[in-house]
Parts: structure tokens; sequence; C-alpha cells
């Protein structure tokens, strides 16, 4: 049980960081390599706020769940209008510029907020015992194993995951913006013409897959640490997710980061984790191999 | 003494959910001559002739090339056998000079034979008169250009069978009378398979007509023949000039 | 004898004489150089000429340098057998890679190669018993003796290195201009329309993946004999792209290009090491501007301009 609470709190963080990825190539039909970076810098954004708000940890947390998605989103953006529509999303240049991007955005945070691993408090953290049902003499009843528990936060972490992912489909659904982006994503030269600024939209869609990964680290920093190689796992795990998932697809994305993000944490109780990771990473060789379209996705265009 | 029929087709099918583009098509491409295969947008000819080259897998039916099924063949295999393939829209290698487009076509009969290829590549390039851009590089000729480019690397593998889609779609009226000439003097040692949409070109060159109408055979045979035939001027000549 | 003859042996006779000019330090850095040009050479036929973007090279550089390394520390094998037991071990794998992968294309084909690397680079962790883990190990001097020659002296190592180099680069520089290599150009131009001129593309590709690995393969070798060491450092993602970026640097799809990019990156993070180590900064910052403004790289804007017949 207590694994499969935490294997909840990893899907719902994975389901926000993939979600980021799924979009941006749902839309733009990009692969931004550079997408644990952004992760990654929502994470110290985060640690840098909370350390200008010291005083009291919820308002920094408050502040920076606020302030890093927006800075990291608007990074992002920048960096789809400097370098990637110079390029017209070329694949292989994309490619290229998105792994250049990657090397910039770690190096850069190793320089000026180092090496360490720095925490941020959360803005609230009490233990919860966790119930568990047993048949007694009496019947039903429940007991609290020593030892069962989680923090509040942790479950507040998955509320939150939910919350956001519910605004976003509310966002591309009923929103005027959402519109264009979906429209943008079926036809983008029949948008072009419709007057839609192409363009711009996919700036702006850039800057939601970062943001949203930026969420999810915000989010994950109270729990793990702030450090500049943070967002290495994650972007390989969100790979498996948006191609497990099947590339474009958004339901596939969260149905696979649920079954990912739960089974990482119960295979990892059964096996090593080493051996966990290379039997998913080997899945997904073979899932591209041999269903290139992922699980759920439509075929690549 | 060579059969009379190069390609056949028996009960050729393609079906796409549920969609019949070509309809169990019996069909007899006869040697040394030039066959026009025409009908209305969307009859099914380019599907047809994409199940013969093996571009498209066909949903049932069989093709045969000189008495041979190749229904199994991939595509590869099949050109290897001495067809030749252009395009509808005109498809060289861009970004390489004329020559070497050529001579890519050309290599794979000649090898390693330097002096055997460049006699050949100079021979096609002469034959559809591009001799003097032969190191331009290909994607800055004119459509037109490229499309006789395209012609050239089918004509440098001496086929036995040509299949050309829509070859003479983008050409100006004089690139269009110098293409028949080409074709005119190919008559005899290739037989020339020829999607076309200009009727005149049609009406020019092709020594036989075949007529496609919703994925079936609406008729077959001689340019008068279809000409007259009323089915197919309902259908499709309708108004069409001479 | 032809241009391009020409100019390479040039290029090897230039690395020859250079090893009488250079301070030892140099000539240290030029023989590292020339064994991670082979990686870059074997790189840049699958991606410069083929077309093929692999994220996962490193998975067969890999196998040729542990290949050998076991070989040698486990096996107990002399240098020579260890080399050809690298080599096989290298082809091997990108056969079997290469069979799997090329069922993908564009960017399916980038994550499958980038996911059977990383799943390469986790085994080696999980097998740390074996293979030494993320520590690796140690060749000893002692062994690292070939026809009586010690490997080890600087002399020695460095004409060994440019050996390797001007047999790997000679034996490429034939392929890419043999009708085999012709073909592969036509691919990575036109795919489709190679097809239909009748080749099996699909084939062709196949060779292309287990030729480049090889030599990928042969590189990483060559590497672990030359300098002695064996890790895991050279199965991640990390010496994936470093090959890319190298060959992009240089020019991708010239003969030439993959050394001149090894060259600059190297001497560019030598340099830049030894005012921060962020050093990794420039090669991002090179790779963007790269992209941007010469996708061709220095090899490809110096055909482009200068020199069209630059193989």
């Amino acid at each position: 049980m207590l694994a499969s609470l935490e294997g909840a709190v990893t899907a719902a963080i994975l389901a926000l960081t993939a979600m980021g990825l799924s979009i941006v190539f749902g839309v733009m039909r990009v692969v931004n390599v550079a997408h644990g970076e952004f992760y990654m810098l929502g994470a110290v954004i985060a640690w840098w706020v909370a350390h200008l708000f010291g005083a009291h940890p919820a308002i920094g947390f408050v502040a920076a769940l606020a302030v890093a998605p927006l800075l990291v989103g608007t990074l992002a953006g920048l960096a789809d209008r400097i370098i990637l529509q110079r390029i017209d999303y070329d694949p292989d240049r994309t490619i290229v510029a998105t792994i250049g991007l990657l090397y910039i955005i770690q190096q850069g945070t190793l320089m000026t907020f180092g090496p360490d691993a720095r925490p941020v408090e959360a803005p609230f953290n009490s233990r919860i015992a966790l119930p568990w049902v047993e048949w007694g003499e009496n019947g039903l009843a429940f007991f609290y194993p020593w030892g069962l528990s989680t923090t509040s936060y942790k479950l507040i972490v998955i509320a939150a995951a939910v919350v956001i992912l519910l605004a976003l489909w509310a966002f591309m659904t009923r929103t005027k913006t959402g519109l264009l982006m979906r429209a943008t994503q079926q036809d983008r030269d029949m948008a072009q013409a419709f007057g839609v600024p192409v363009d711009r939209v996919y700036a702006y869609v850039f800057g939601l897959g970062a943001g949203l990964a930026a969420i999810g680290a915000v989010l994950v920093v109270p729990i793990q640490q702030a450090h500049y190689l943070m967002g290495h796992d994650p972007l390989l795990l969100s790979f498996i997710v948006v191609i497990i998932g099947g590339l474009g697809s958004l339901p596939g994305t969260i149905i696979a980061a649920i079954l990912i993000g739960m089974s990482d944490g119960i295979i990892s109780v059964f096996f090593s984790p080493t051996l966990a990771k290379i039997i998913a990473t080997l899945l997904v060789a073979m899932v591209l191999v041999f269903r290139p379209q992922g699980l759920l996705g439509r075929s690549a265009a | 003494m060579a059969a009379v029929s190069i390609l056949e087709t028996r009960a050729l099918t393609k079906a796409y959910a549920g969609v019949l583009a070509n309809n169990s098509i019996d069909f007899a491409l006869e040697r040394g001559k030039i066959t026009a295969l025409i009908g209305p947008n969307g009859a099914g000819k380019s599907t047809f002739v994409g199940m013969i080259s093996g571009r498209i897998a066909a949903t049932s039916g069989d093709v045969l090339f000189e008495g041979q099924s190749i229904a199994h063949l991939p595509a590869h295999k099949r050109i290897q056998l001495g067809i030749a393939y252009t395009f509808q829209i005109a498809s060289v290698f861009g970004g390489l000079s004329c020559h070497e487009n050529v001579a890519l076509a050309a290599r794979r009969l000649t090898g390693s034979d330097r002096a055997a290829l460049e006699v050949r590549v100079a021979d096609a390039l002469d034959r559809v008169g591009l001799s003097d851009r032969a190191t331009q590089i290909a994607g800055d000729l004119s459509y037109g250009h490229q499309r006789l480019l395209e012609i050239a690397m089918g004509l440098v593998q001496a086929p036995s069978l040509f299949i050309l889609d829509e070859p003479t779609q983008g050409l100006s009226e004089a690139e269009v009378q110098a293409f028949m000439a080409l074709m005119r003097s190919l008559a005899g040692e290739t037989t020339i398979l020829l999607i076309e949409h200009n009727m005149s070109v049609v009406m020019q060159t092709a020594d036989r007509i075949t007529v496609l109408n919703y994925g079936e055979v609406l008729a077959s045979g001689t340019p008068d023949d279809v000409r007259g035939d009323p089915h197919v001027q309902a259908a499709y000549l309708g108004t069409a000039d001479a | 004898m032809s241009r391009e003859t020409t100019l390479h042996l040039s290029v090897l006779a230039g690395l020859a004489l250079l090893y009488v000019v250079l301070p030892t330090y140099h000539a240290g850095n030029l023989a590292r150089i020339m064994v991670l040009a082979i990686y870059a050479m074997g790189y840049n036929f699958l991606f410069g000429y083929t077309g093929l973007l692999s994220l996962g090279h490193a998975l067969f550089f890999a196998a040729g340098m542990y290949g050998l390394g076991l070989g040698m520390t486990g096996f107990g094998l002399t240098p020579l057998p260890a080399f050809v037991l690298g080599i096989v071990a290298a082809a091997v794998t990108s056969a079997v890679i290469g069979f799997l992968a090329l069922r993908t294309v564009g960017v399916a084909f980038m994550i499958v190669t980038l996911m059977f690397a990383q799943a390469g680079y986790l085994a080696i962790l999980y097998l740390g018993t074996y293979t030494g883990g993320d520590e690796g190990f140690v060749i000893q001097q002692a062994e690292r003796v070939l026809f009586g020659l010690d490997l080890t002296a600087d002399g020695t190592r460095y004409f060994a290195a440019w050996t390797l180099f001007a047999i790997s680069f000679l034996i490429l520089a034939r392929a890419v201009q043999s009708p085999f290599g012709r073909t592969l150009i036509a691919i990575r131009e036109n795919e489709e329309r190679t097809r239909m001129l009748g080749y099996d593309t699909g084939a062709h590709k196949l060779r292309a993946v287990i030729l480049s690995g090889t030599v990928a393969g042969a590189a990483g070798a060559s590497y672990a004999l030359l300098f002695g060491y064996v890790g895991a450092s050279f199965a991640t993602v990390q010496y994936s792209i470093f090959p890319l970026l190298w060959v992009l640097l240089g020019g991708a799809g010239t003969t030439i290009g993959p050394l001149i990019g090894v060259f600059f990156m190297f001497y560019l993070i030598d340099i830049s090491s030894g005012y921060t180590s962020a050093y990794m900064l420039v090669a991002g910052v090179a790779l963007v501007l790269l992209t941007l403004f010469a996708p061709q790289g220095l090899g490809g804007e110096l055909r482009r301009r200068v020199a069209p017949w630059l193989p």
C-alpha cells in the first residue's frame, strides 16, 4: 500500500511532466530533449523564491508555485522564438538545438546554483498514519500498522496534480487559446490560412509544455531536493511515458504515467531499481519497434 | 518468340476500409506499344499503377511480368526485372547534380565500371536534352526539366517496361512536344504505360488506351475504339478537344 | 592520383609529421583525438552519408571497449585477439540493434537507439561484478604490448593511434566513394526514389549501421588498449551525443569533417575547463550556434564555398 502511494506521487508528477512533453510533440511535432532541464529549472527557481521569502515556507512555496512555471515558460517561449522557429522545426536540427539547450541550461545552473543538492521546505508536512483493514474476531477492523504513514503534503501533491490536469483539459477544450492550439495541431496550414498566428501559438505551446514540467518540479522539490542534474531521470521517464501512451495522445499519456509511475514503485520493491529500469527501457524500445504509434497514439504524420 | 503481353494483371483489387479503389481489374499490356491509362480523378489509376510497381500492396489478385507472377515481390525487385517508374510529382535527388542523378539510376547496372557508366549517363542526358545541364544541381532546375531528368533516370536503365505517372503535368507546350517525340522514339524497344490527363497527348502518342472509372475498366482498345465508345463518351470524354 | 586521394594522404602525412613537431602534452592529446575521430567517422558514415541520426552509438563504442577490456582482464587474451573480440562484439551488437531499430524511422529511430544504448549502460552497471560498474577497470601497462612494442610509450602509442586512424579513414573514404556509398547518399537524399530505382534500401541501411557500429567499436577497443581504462562513462547518453556534436561541427557527410570536429571540440573543452567547471556550456552554445548558422559544419562550409569536390 505504501508502495502504491509513493507510486501515486511519482505518477502524479510524471503525468504533469510527461504531459508537457506530449503537448509539445502533439502540436508542434517537436521532440524537446531539454524538457528535463525545464523541470530542473522549476525546482531551482522554487528554491530561489523560497529563499527570498525566508520567513514562512508556505508563502515561499505558493510564490514559487506561481513564479517558477511562469519564468520557465517564458524562457521556453523565448527559446522557441529565437532558435526553433529560425530553423523551421527541421527534425534533425531541432534535436541538435534542444540538446544544445540542455547543456546550456544545465551547465548554466551549475555555474550559478552550484553542484549541491539543496532542500526546500514543504509548506506543511504532518505525518498521517494510514489505516489498514484486516479480518479480526469482530469482522472487518481498521488498525494502524506501525510505519505505515505518509505525509499530508504527498497527498496534496496527488490532489494538486489532478486539479492541474483537469484545468489543463478545460483550458485545451473550453478556451479560445486551447482551441487555437488544437486547430494548429490538426492542420497547421489551414490554421494559418484562417489567420491564426501559428508562430505565436507555437511559442505559447512550447512555453506551456515547459511550464507544466516546472510545476511538476516545484511540487516535488519539498520531497526530493533541487539539484542541477535532476532533470535527467524525469526526461527519460517522460519519454517512456509519452511513447508508451502514444506520441500525440493526451489521455494515453495520463494512463501511461499512472502505469509507469505505479509500477516503478512496485517493481522497485521486488527487483533492483537498475534491473527495473533496464526492463522498462527495453520495453519502450520494443514498443516503438513493433508498434510505432505507441499504445494509444495515432500514426506519426 | 516473346508473348504479346509483357504485363498482365488478373483480378487485381485494392480495398481501403471497404472502399474498392481498384475492383478486380483484368488488364493486359501489349509489348512494344504505348498504352495510355486514362480516367477521371479518383478513378484509381495511380493506385493501379502503384500495385503494378509494388509501391502499394494489393488486397488480392495477381500481377504477371513476362509471364511470371511478381505479386509477392517488393518494389525494388520488380524494378530490377526491368521496370522503370516515374512519380506523379517529379521525384529526383534535389541536392545532387543532374549527372549524379542519372548515374545513380545507371550504377545498379554498371556497378564499378566507370567508363560504361559515363557513356550511359551521357547518352540518357542527351536523349532528353539536358546534356548542357549535367553539372547543375537538380533542385535548381525548373519543374519541366526535373521531369525530363526523371525520364532520363528511367531511360538509362534500358527498361523493358516504362511506367510514367502524369508525365506532362506542369510542362510547357514546347516541352510537351519534345516529350511526345521522345516517347515515339522509344516505341518498339520499350513498352510504355502512361497515366495521362492531357487528351491531346494521349490521342497523338498512344497505340492503345484503357479507360478506368470508379476502379473498374470501362473500355480498352485503340484510340478510335475508345473515342467512339458511348460509355466512355458519357462518363469522360464528353466535351474534350480532339 | 585523384584530388580526393591526394587530400586524404596529405592529411595522414600531416598527422604523422605533427608528432615530430608537437610537445608531449599535445602529442598525447592528438593520439586521443585520433582515436575519438575513428568513433566520429563511424558515426558520420551513418549520420552524414546515410542520413540516419542515432542517439545510441555509445553502445557500439562500449561493446568494442568492453570486448577488448574483458577479453584481456577476464579471459587473459593478448591484445590482438582481444581487439578482434571487441570488433566482433560491436559488429554483432550493431547487427542486432540495426535489425530492430531500422523498423522505425525518424524520431522513433532516434528514441529506439537511445533506449537500447541506455539499456546497455544500465546493464553494465547492473553486472558491476564483472564489468566494474561505474568505476570501471584498468588494463595494466604490462599487458598493453603489441608485436613486442610497449603501447604505453608516447611514441608507440601515437603511431598506434595513427595507424588505426589511417586504416579506418581510408576504408571509410573508399566506402563513401564506392557505388555502395553513393547509394547510401541517395537514400539520404530521397529514399523512396532510390527504392524505385531498384535498390534494396532496407539491406543497404542495415549494412550501413553494421559498418558504422563496427568502426565505433574499433574506436572503443582502441581507446581501451591505448589508454588502459574501461568504464561505464563511455556508454552514457553523453557519449552518444559527442559524435553527433563532433560531426556537426566538423561537417557531416565529409571525410575530413569528423577529425576536424573532434579536434576543435577537444581543444574548446580543454581550454574552457581551465576557466570553469561548466565547460559543457561551451558545447551547448556550440551546438545551438552550429545548427542555427552553420548546419553544414566547418567541412561542409568548405565544400559549399570553396571545394565542391570534397568527398
